[in-house]
């Protein structure tokens, strides 16, 4: 239709010009734009080179971190304590599977699920960050490994982790020394991260919970390694690029003697009470053992709620009574009120009184009695603990009055924590007069302090304080801050780690010293002794002293079962002592509830303690790796 | 057809092969060479995908027979044809909005029975040659009134497309005829009122015609850091993937962006992104210099055609060769809205590259159907 149009005359040549002019203008302009394209090409590849290399290599490298393995615990000899086992579990990421019921049905049907452990999965992947793996079934055996292990083509989503789990092979014996690693709460990786600790921890699952474990967290834990990996955009690793191994934790030796440990555990025989041992030369703890106890692999792997529930049972096997019981002290705490009463000139050496069986205050009716209704007669110094005399003690007691008592037993580390290298630790109480104003907003009465004198009244220590001043007199004097941990080792060499010692007590006369240990000497060896029967035919030389303890309460939170209330009620058997006489190398303490007399319960378990540790044995250092002296190889600022 | 004994001019070669098949070689020669960088980047960017390589080369082999195809058809057959080829373009688009198959949330696919045909592609080829038609049946430079049906021409099919919508095939459209009109001569006074009028209508097509997820775009481009992991997120990779390439490049098959399937689109629309951060900015000056090439070749062929409505065809096409080029770099380097436009013969898929071949086969033919020399 245009053609017909078409005018007769065209100047082609001027059309052809312009069209040229044209073409030119516009290969200018095609020029120039190519120009802003590289002039911008240029900026960001040149100008902005480093920072959008920097932001591809955000986008392609990741960094992984990798947890270092925890630390073994060793007794003194090696024996291991704690140790680290491959653990197989099943574990399922939720993101990554279409129906998540379906998937741990037919895991179900593969392997036995039970109806806790769904329960607790599904509560668990609940709260969990998305795409983090969550357990299903932990501690599966090789059998079962193997069967997933065939099904796991058509379980997306569902892979068999070998995971390093923390095993202790000694089970319930070493439990409230040990304590034991679990699952890191909440709470816990925020104080963590507060101390800038969370790249440390970022691959970490377990940390310690309790006992040693807690106390040296830092020491076992090691130092986290990390894997730099290229990462594709849906994050699957396509290679490693660099690493860095994780470090270790630090192996720890403890001053535990673990076959002492054992022979403990087995002579208080399931009942309720402690041993502590310790070595009154340097403050290492030998054994420390609360009864009941249980197995702390339970805890390991995320207790059921069902074993649980058995551990709060009335016998409060949860409780570490070495350390957190509090008992009234009775007469275990006699030689000190002796030495008191010697230090203060109120009795000497020769001095004795007449025991007519009770002992009265001036102007008031009311007797306190000796366990001895009839009197012990003449008792002087010796006799008075050989025999445990209340009424000498009730004495001294009324004589010294109470500040004199406090302030005399605070040295000996009573109504105090004693610093062990645990978390778990209760003071007890130093009963004076600020203390009962302040707790029960009455003044002191005399009466209180007859009571005191037999360690009764208000009057409460646990068993590792009592081992400890029982350490302190067999020692003349010298104190040290119980310790766990003897000795560390990192790479080849063995670190030794003492005991802090801080300031003897100074006595007046330091031969009072003699005077209480020649006391407890009595005890043990002379015939009228009241563990004289128990010790009779050891081939080595120990002192000690007995105690009956009257009961109201165990320990400070305990709640009683009124229905066994009448059997609750029977006395604590206590005996603390130690050996050998003339250069001692273990101090120890042993606390059995409800048990009746001292003498007759108590004695016998320290008795096999201290044959296991002097006869079968030589004495501790000689077979040890840990040195039973007390070394100074590492600096400590007092 | 008169043959030359002219061998002084190197045009005059009438009897050679290649004239005989009426091929341009230089031309031909810058094409096959965009075509093997073709190659070597989806290779990379394919993830070393074999059969790809292999469907990528079936299309060249099939754009290149068209080329060669359309290269026998002489400038005033073509012209013949226009018209009636006109007519039908713009009914195949009105089609394939009543009828058409939606795909990615526009209609852009007309089924044909046997395959689903973009009609929007064959009207990139029918346009330019009807307005180069139209303004050049005409004394030039042309009217204001020629201008103006000019104008209308090329707006019809412009908005038919972008109604699919499909923002990219009607910027080329529109630009194929726009070109036309401005190498026929169209007076500055014109350009610069249509410029005016240009800004006046972007509110209206930002209100009235743009859709949601192109206006999206378009503020996404404006500030990308705005939606970094939504509608950002391509061109923040792809600016990454180029910017991290820096003067030599990661090396063939090193870019992370790419190979760790970062970047989107990778052997489509972003493949320059692929290929800037694998070679850098001395293999991106390598790639341009061949475009370029390319472009002066068809603007000389152009300038030495023999009538009006060749020079303004070969122009044209060539033209919106570069606008292919200009608007996909710009597009993933940040300097463009990302709008759907491949680059030209490198990325991988076949319509856009048959379009373009089809284009190169033309100018071929205004280049070597030619009756007198000069």
């Amino acid at each position: 239709m245009f053609l017909n149009q078409r005018p007769p005359i065209r100047n082609n040549v001027a059309e052809s010009n312009l069209f040229t002019r044209r073409v030119i203008i516009a290969f200018v302009i095609v020029c120039a734009l190519i120009g802003v394209l590289l002039a911008n090409l240029y900026s960001i590849q040149v100008n902005m080179h480093e920072s959008y290399q920097t932001r591809a290599n955000g986008n392609r490298i990741k960094v992984i971190p990798v947890a270092p393995n925890r630390g073994i615990i060793f007794d003194r000899n090696g024996m291991i304590l704690a140790e680290n086992k491959a653990v197989y579990s099943l574990e399922l990421v939720a993101e990554k599977i279409k129906n998540i019921e379906h998937t741990v049905d037919t895991i179900g049907s593969i392997i036995n699920i039970t109806d806790e452990e769904k329960e607790l999965f599904f509560k668990v992947q609940k709260a969990q960050k998305r795409f983090k793996k969550v357990t299903l079934k932990s501690r599966l055996s090789p059998a079962e490994v193997a069967k997933i292990s065939v099904n796991l083509h058509r379980l997306e989503g569902v892979t068999v982790e070998a995971r390093l789990k923390r095993y202790y092979p000694y089970k319930e014996t070493l439990t409230h020394v040990l304590g034991y690693v679990g699952r890191m709460t909440k709470k816990e990786l925020q104080r963590i991260t507060d101390n800038d600790e969370g790249a440390n921890y970022a691959a970490t699952r377990d940390i310690g919970k309790q006992g040693i474990e807690k106390y040296y967290e830092q020491m076992l834990h090691g130092v986290a390694g990390f894997q730099e990996v290229e990462v594709n955009h849906r994050g699957k690793i396509i290679r490693v690029l660099n690493q860095v191994l994780p470090e270790h934790g630090q192996d720890l030796y403890l001053n535990i003697d673990v076959r002492l440990q054992q022979q403990a555990y087995s002579a208080l025989a399931g009942r309720r009470g402690s041993v502590v041992a310790l070595n009154p030369n340097n403050g290492a703890v030998l054994a420390m053992v609360s009864s009941p106890s249980y197995d702390p692999n339970l805890f390991v792997h995320g207790i059921s709620g069902k074993d649980y529930r058995k551990l709060l049972s009335p016998d409060k096997p949860l409780i570490n009574r070495a350390t957190k019981g509090a008992y009234p002290p009775a007469s275990t705490i006699k030689q000190l009120m002796a030495l008191a009463a010697l230090e203060e000139g109120i009795v000497s050496e020769t001095s004795s009184i007449d025991d007519p069986g009770w002992f009265k205050l001036p102007n008031v009716e009311r007797k306190f009695r000796d366990h001895l209704a009839w009197g012990h007669g003449k008792v002087d110094v010796y006799r008075a603990m050989a025999k445990s005399c209340d009424t000498y003690f009730y004495d001294i007691a009324y004589r010294l009055k109470i500040d004199k008592i406090s302030t005399f037993m605070y040295q000996f580390g009573f109504g105090e924590y004693t610093g062990i290298d645990i978390h778990e630790e209760k003071k007890g109480i130093m009963p004076s007069r600020e203390w009962k104003r302040n707790r029960h907003n009455q003044p002191w009465y005399t009466g209180d302090t007859i009571s005191l004198g037999i360690g009764q009244s208000y009057w409460t220590a646990t068993p590792l304080q009592l081992a400890k001043s029982t350490a302190i007199v067999a020692a003349s004097g010298k104190r040290f801050t119980p310790q766990i941990l003897g000795a560390s080792q990192q790479g080849q060499g063995l670190l030794q780690i003492p005991a802090d010692d801080y300031a003897p007590i100074k006595l007046k006369q330091s031969r009072h010293w003699q005077i209480a240990q020649k006391g407890m000497w009595e005890v043990v060896n002379n015939i009228g002794g009241t563990a004289y029967n128990v010790f009779k035919g050891a081939n080595y030389i120990s002192a000690g002293k007995t105690g009956t303890a009257q009961v109201i309460s165990m320990a400070e939170d305990e709640k009683y079962d009124a229905s066994k209330i009448k059997e609750r009620h029977r006395d604590n058997a206590m005996y603390v002592g130690y050996a050998p006489y003339d250069n001692p190398q273990i101090a120890l303490a042993v606390v059995i509830e409800n048990a009746g007399g001292g003498g007759s319960s108590a004695a016998p378990v320290a008795r096999q303690l201290l044959d296991t540790y002097l006869s079968e044995n030589k004495p501790l250092g000689e077979s040890t790796l840990l040195s039973s002296q007390s070394t100074n190889q590492q600096d400590r600022t007092p | 057809m008169i043959s030359s004994s002219k061998s002084g001019n190197g045009y005059a070669a009438k009897d050679t092969f290649a004239q005989r098949i009426h091929i341009d070689i230089p031309l031909l020669l810058g094409l096959l060479t965009l075509m093997v960088f073709s190659l070597i980047i989806i290779y990379g960017a394919s993830g070393q995908n074999i059969a790809m390589m292999k469907a990528q080369v079936i299309r060249m082999g099939i754009s290149l027979s068209a080329m060669l195809f359309i290269a026998q058809i002489s400038p005033s057959a073509l012209r013949r044809w226009s018209v009636p080829l006109f007519g039908l373009g713009l009914a195949l688009l009105v089609a394939t909005l009543l009828f058409g198959h939606v795909g990615k949330g526009a209609q852009r696919w007309l089924n044909l029975g046997v395959f689903n045909f973009q009609t929007s592609e064959a009207m990139k080829v029918i346009l330019p040659i009807v307005v180069a038609h139209f303004i050049t049946t005409y004394s030039l430079p042309p009217r204001l009134r020629h201008v103006i049906v000019g104008f209308v021409i090329v707006l019809i099919p412009t908005l038919l497309i972008a109604k699919q919508p499909d923002l990219g095939t009607s910027i080329l459209v529109a630009s194929s005829g726009i070109f036309a009109l401005f190498l026929a001569g169209m007076s500055w006074r014109i350009i610069g009122s249509l410029a005016v009028a240009a800004s006046a209508f972007a509110p209206v097509l930002w209100f009235f015609l743009m859709r949601d997820y192109q206006r999206q775009r378009v503020l996404t481009f404006l500030d990308p850091e705005s939606d970094p992991l939504g509608s950002g997120y391509h061109i923040i990779q792809s600016k990454i993937a180029i910017g991290s390439g820096g003067v030599s490049g990661k090396g063939w098959l090193n870019g992370t962006q790419s190979q760790l399937e970062f970047l989107p689109e990778r052997h489509t629309d972003f493949i320059f992104s692929v290929f800037s951060e694998e070679f850098g900015l001395l293999g991106i000056c390598m790639l341009l210099a061949v475009y370029m090439f390319v472009i002066a070749r068809g603007l000389y062929i152009a300038s030495q055609a023999q009538d009006p409505f060749s020079r303004v065809l070969a122009g044209a096409i060539t033209l919106t060769f570069f606008v292919y080029l200009f608007v996909n770099i710009g597009m993933v380097s940040g300097l463009l809205p990302v709008v759907g436009v491949p680059l030209p013969l490198v990325s991988y898929g076949g319509t856009s590259m048959l379009t373009l071949m089809i284009g190169f086969g033309i100018v071929m033919a205004i280049h070597t159907h030619r009756r007198f020399n000069k």
